[in-house]
């Protein structure tokens, strides 16, 4: 099982966190070491066999709808990083776009 | 230690229902000795002493107008850190979210606040319930109260920690893999793992969705009963949680389970054991028969790939269920240059090690070309791990197996290495992916630590487990057990 | 000319008296994050529960649709970073959507076609990002408003089978009034609560996407604009880039969206926190039972009763207008002259107030009233207008706005042939010259005395008097 430097900067991207490029190469390495551990389970055939997602016998589980009272706006807000008025607040991303 | 501390929470209930303890009292002296061997063990992450002496006063208040006790009444409790209390830090055991305050609580906090149980603070876990040692919680680790030099266990480690040593007579922990049924086993307590669905996790922060279960850690497996019928039972909030009515597990520990065939199975001891819990083990069975219940072999050929697929699956779902961590609407906040910065940079400062690993392990397993060489294979090799337990149990009732395949051990002895960690959890995964009920209590003490015996039932069997564990409890006498922190302190 | 290929991607919002996954009020203009809970904020530990009515309003529209449902659904989470998208994943529908393969009948002047839907999913909302809007810190910060998180959406995707500006303009007319029909949602696009993004190609090319067009006129000046854009390109042997493509209402072009640098992997995978769907043939005859009738269906029978067929499609795609319609119409069974008083007096007072007929005080009741007392006789239709203007700015019956305002119409023969009497009395002049032969002065005396009636007096009837009063001078 082979992850190169350019996989481990892929994903790290994909999962939005940042390493050091030394971190990075260790859990790179990490990242290798377990998947060649796992990827033992490509020794079973499963040809046909469902996939589990859920273990549960449940379907069909919903609700009524009716509306119920929210969160009072100060709880919503209490432990948001910045805000304004009653809005969360974050730098402009329109670069983003 | 005041003896009272020692004695199983279904004595001290009716003493405190009847008045003959006052509730303030229990606390005062569950607090006192909480503040002389904290630092020492390190349970907790928040107390919460304030509010827990007013409870008490308030019940106390709420007995002499008459008023029914709960069936926790008074008793003073713990519960892990990844579970939202509303009004009290929630931390998961992570920077992340080291300042977060949630303004709900969990359901299965309302359902110990209506059962009248008295919550004295928040336990340490590995942080977002990722590992089996308590060592990633992202504060400081947990001791266990048998060998300060060794772990708790994990990921519930907070929460058994304190329930061995007397700090509290009960506490939650969660499991996903083994988180509480492990550090049961270290610490020498029942730690039952209910059947997937049994018990709501809304308001429990969510590490692997299709595998965590609250569950429920106590010093006897009459207090384990208690504990688990006060917080079993469907909840509306949660999706997956089974309408099924909650037999009275307290009840019903009495009743005589019948002749009942038990299975062991061989491949799993061929997985890799410590001998001296594969000894105890053997005498464990050889005290099942004795207690009248039939021993069988039984074959879980797929246990084997358990762990690859456990650890393919839980971060899958962790990498989804730790984005909401973002430092947009609550929690760590860590400017960047732009958004993806901002991300990056808060993620990458908020999360530990060990969650980082296990958000890339998942992300990668997950992502395009990826995706059904590894997620999708080892959802199907669950299935035939689920299928290997509905044979089993189409030939036995219960199954046998030791709950670690070692007893509790030293500090930093793994933390450098995952996959040591993660075998940690060898016994206790094969079970979680299969959504079923199990219960670890001790079997022996080895060299002066505990060692855990996990019975697990068909999904729902949680009475038929709690029968057994009770009679072979009570043949055994290894219930109510003291570590020596404890003892040294009697004196 | 090179011809274009269309396909839309339609986001329609559902009004459902709570969202998607929990129990908040959906609720459109409420203060900032005041319909926000742990679920839809994305707190730890919160857990979705899906909507019942959403399920059923979604099979509504697929059945609309002419759409098969399928027996086995499953929600999937799609996971992308970003800031209005509190979990850092959308509960959405993958690769087992609720239903599949519809079509849409789309007429145009030129042409009538199906348009094929390759399939319906339910989704849900994201939160609401304003830009730059910030008073204290200029235009560096962003603002987040959680109340739209978590409102239930469905996407339907057509094939790209739509092959011009104006079709795709009359497919989403089409779409709007089956979503008003079927009563599931305002279909408001400039509200939001239907979203449109285009994906549109040239003979020989390929396809750029034109991300959130918020309005008709938008999705047509868009379309316009790209296949000019794209045909330009083509014809000078330059390529057209496959990207996203943002919409500009001031200008009326599209711009360049970021090439992306790296391929959007969005991760899918069940979501565990919820259950899959298992769809019965009862369940969904159940929902099919409650179905109204549909644009398409009404304005066949409107057009059947004698409508032209725009006076059809007015009333037809505006539900409250049909129903009003069919009220009338079971009163007063004329849809013709229903339709000709409904679009004309009624439409004007609408289109001045800027509401629907369930916004003015005016009852069907009455209306079908007004309709009776020009049908007898009792008032003139001249009078009608009158009579009906009142209605409409007081909300009072037909009957008892020509009782209060004497405008109903005198039949009475001795009253007007006093008034008769009167005008020849005052114009001897006139009479003599028209006992001498004068005849075209008849109209004269009639006006007079219609006049004098303050044009209350029946016509045929004071017609009939003057005649008999000239006539007695012989
Ligand atoms: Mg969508
Ligand atoms: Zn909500």
């Amino acid at each position: 099982m082979k992850v190169t430097a350019g996989d481990a900067l892929h994903i790290a991207q994909l999962a939005r966190l940042r390493f050091s490029p030394e971190e990075l190469e260790i859990l790179r390495q990490q990242m290798e070491s377990l998947l060649s551990h796992f990827s033992r389970i490509s020794e079973l055939d499963t040809t046909g066999i469902p996939p589990t997602s859920g273990v549960l016998p449940l379907v069909n589980v919903m609700r009524e709808d009716i509306a119920r009272p929210s969160l009072a706006v100060e709880d919503v807000l209490r432990n948001a990083p910045d805000r304004e008025g009653n809005c969360f607040r974050i730098p402009t991303i329109l670069e983003e776009e | 230690m005041n003896p009272l501390l020692q004695r199983p929470a279904y004595e001290i209930l009716p003493m405190l229902s009847r008045g003959e303890l006052s509730c303030r009292e229990l606390v005062e002296i569950s607090l006192d000795w909480l503040s002389q061997t904290e630092d020492r063990i390190h349970s907790f992450l928040t107390q919460d002493g304030e509010r827990a002496l007013a409870k008490a006063s308030a019940l106390d208040q709420q007995r002499s107008k008459g008023e029914m006790p709960g069936p926790l009444f008074g008793l003073p409790v713990a519960v892990k850190d990844n579970l939202c209390t509303k009004g009290l830090r929630t931390t998961c055991g992570s920077r992340i979210l080291e300042d977060f305050i949630p303004p709900y609580s969990a359901t299965v906090i309302e359902r110990l606040e209506q059962g009248g149980a008295v919550l004295l603070g928040k336990t340490n876990c590995d942080e977002f319930a990722m590992g089996s040692s308590t060592e990633n919680s992202a504060f400081f680790p947990t001791r266990n109260p048998w060998d300060l030099e060794r772990v708790p266990g994990g990921s519930s480690g907070g929460s058994a920690a304190a329930v061995a040593s007397g700090q509290v007579f009960l506490s939650l922990g969660t499991d996903t893999g083994g988180s509480v049924r492990q550090p049961a086993s270290f610490c020498g307590l029942c730690g039952f793992k209910p059947t997937y669905g049994r018990v709501s996790r809304y308001g429990l922060t969510a590490f692997a969705s299709s595998l965590d279960q609250v569950g429920a850690f106590a010093r006897n497996v009459r207090d384990c009963a208690m504990l688990l019928e006060a917080i079993a039972g469907y909840d509306p909030l949660d999706s997956t949680s089974l309408r099924e009515p909650v037999p009275p597990y307290f009840r019903e520990l009495e009743n005589n389970p019948g002749s009942l065939r038990i299975g062991f199975a061989g491949d799993w001891l061929a997985m890799g054991l410590a001998p001296e819990v594969e000894r105890t083990f053997h005498r464990a069975l050889d005290t099942l028969r004795g207690l009248g219940f039939t021993i069988e072999s039984i074959s879980l050929p797929h246990s084997h790939y358990a762990l690859p697929t456990y650890y393919l699956i839980a971060p899958a779902e962790a990498s989804a269920n730790l984005a909401r961590f973002d430092g947009i609407r609550y929690g760590l906040r860590v400017p960047g240059e732009n958004l993806k910065d901002l991300y990056q940079a808060t993620r990458g400062q908020g999360f530990g090690a060990e969650v980082k690993r296990r958000i890339m392990l998942g992300t990668y397993a997950l992502s395009a070309g990826y995706r059904d060489a590894f997620y999708l294979k080892a959802q199907q090799v669950r299935t035939l791990i689920r299928r290997d337990f509905e044979q089993a149990f189409g030939i036995v009732d219960l199954i046998a197996v030791p709950t670690a395949p070692s007893t509790a051990f030293r500090l930093g002895e793994k933390v450098d290495d995952p996959l040591a960690m993660y075998m940690a959890d060898l016994f206790t995964i094969p079970i979680s992916l299969a959504g079923l009920p199990s219960l670890s209590l001790p079997m022996g003490i080895e060299r002066g630590l505990p060692v855990g015996l996990q019975l697990v039932g068909p999904a729902l069997a949680e009475s038929r487990i709690l029968q057994v564990a009770w009679r072979f409890q009570q043949t055994t006498g290894l219930h109510d057990l003291v570590p020596p922190l404890a003892e040294a302190s009697r004196a | 000319m090179r011809s274009p290929t269309i396909g839309l991607e339609v986001h329609v919002q559902l009004n459902t008296a709570s969202k998607m996954f929990c129990s908040c009020p959906v609720e459109f203009g409420a203060s900032p994050n005041s319909r926000v809970c742990p679920v839809c904020l994305a707190l730890p530990g919160a857990l979705p529960v899906l909507n019942r009515q959403a399920v059923e309003s979604a099979f509504a529209v697929a059945l609309a649709l002419h759409c098969q449902i399928q027996s086995f659904s499953q929600f999937h989470r799609k996971n992308y970073f970003y800031p209005d998208l509190p979990k850092g994943y959308q509960i959405s529908q993958y690769d087992v959507p609720f239903s599949r393969n519809g079509y849409l009948m789309v007429e145009t002047e030129q042409s009538k076609r199906r348009i094929g839907i390759i399939r319906v999913h339910m989704e849900e909302d994201t939160a609401k990002m304003m830009h730059g809007r910030s008073i204290t810190e200029h235009a560096t910060t962003s603002l987040l408003d959680f109340n739209r998180s978590g409102v239930p959406l469905l996407e339907v995707v057509s094939a790209p089978d739509i092959t011009s500006a104006e079709e795709a303009s009359a497919y989403l007319i089409e779409m709007r009034a089956i979503l008003r029909t079927l009563g599931i949602s305002s279909g408001n696009m400039e509200e939001g609560a239907l979203r449109c993004d285009v994906n549109i190609s040239l003979d020989g090319g390929t396809r750029a996407e034109v991300k959130n067009v918020n309005s008709f006129r938008s999705v047509r000046k868009a379309l316009e604009y790209e296949i000019e854009r794209q045909t330009a390109l083509l014809d000078k042997g330059e390529p057209v880039v496959q990207e996203t493509r943002h919409f500009e209402e001031s200008s009326g072009i599209t711009i360049s969206g970021r090439t992306k640098e790296e391929a959007e992997d969005y991760r899918y995978f069940p979501e565990p926190d919820l259950v899959p769907l298992k769809i019965t043939p009862q369940w969904i005859d159940a929902v099919r039972q409650g179905l109204p009738e549909l644009p398409e269906e009404r304005r066949r029978r409107l057009h059947e009763m004698g409508l032209f067929p725009a006076e059809a499609t007015t009333i037809a795609n505006a539900p409250e207008l049909a129903r009003f319609f069919d009220r009338t119409l079971s009163l007063y069974p004329n849809g013709k002259e229903i339709a000709n008083w409904l679009l004309s007096e009624v439409s004007k007072t609408l289109n001045a107030r800027n509401c629907t007929i369930d916004e003015i005080p005016l009852r069907p009741e009455d209306f079908a009233e007004l309709l009776q007392l020009i049908h007898r006789g009792t008032i003139s239709s001249k009078i009608g207008k009158t009579v009906i203007s009142e209605m409409l700015a007081t909300g009072k019956g037909a009957g008892k706005v020509v009782q209060e305002q004497a405008l109903g119409q005198i039949l009475d023969l001795e009253t007007i042939r006093g008034w008769v009497r009167e005008i020849l009395a005052q114009n001897p002049k006139e009479r003599e010259a028209y006992r001498q032969g004068k005849d075209t002065l008849f109209g004269f005396f009639v006006g007079q005395a219609m006049k004098r009636s303050e044009g209350k007096a029946n016509p045929e009837l004071l017609n009939r008097i003057v005649k008999e009063e000239l006539d007695s001078d012989e």
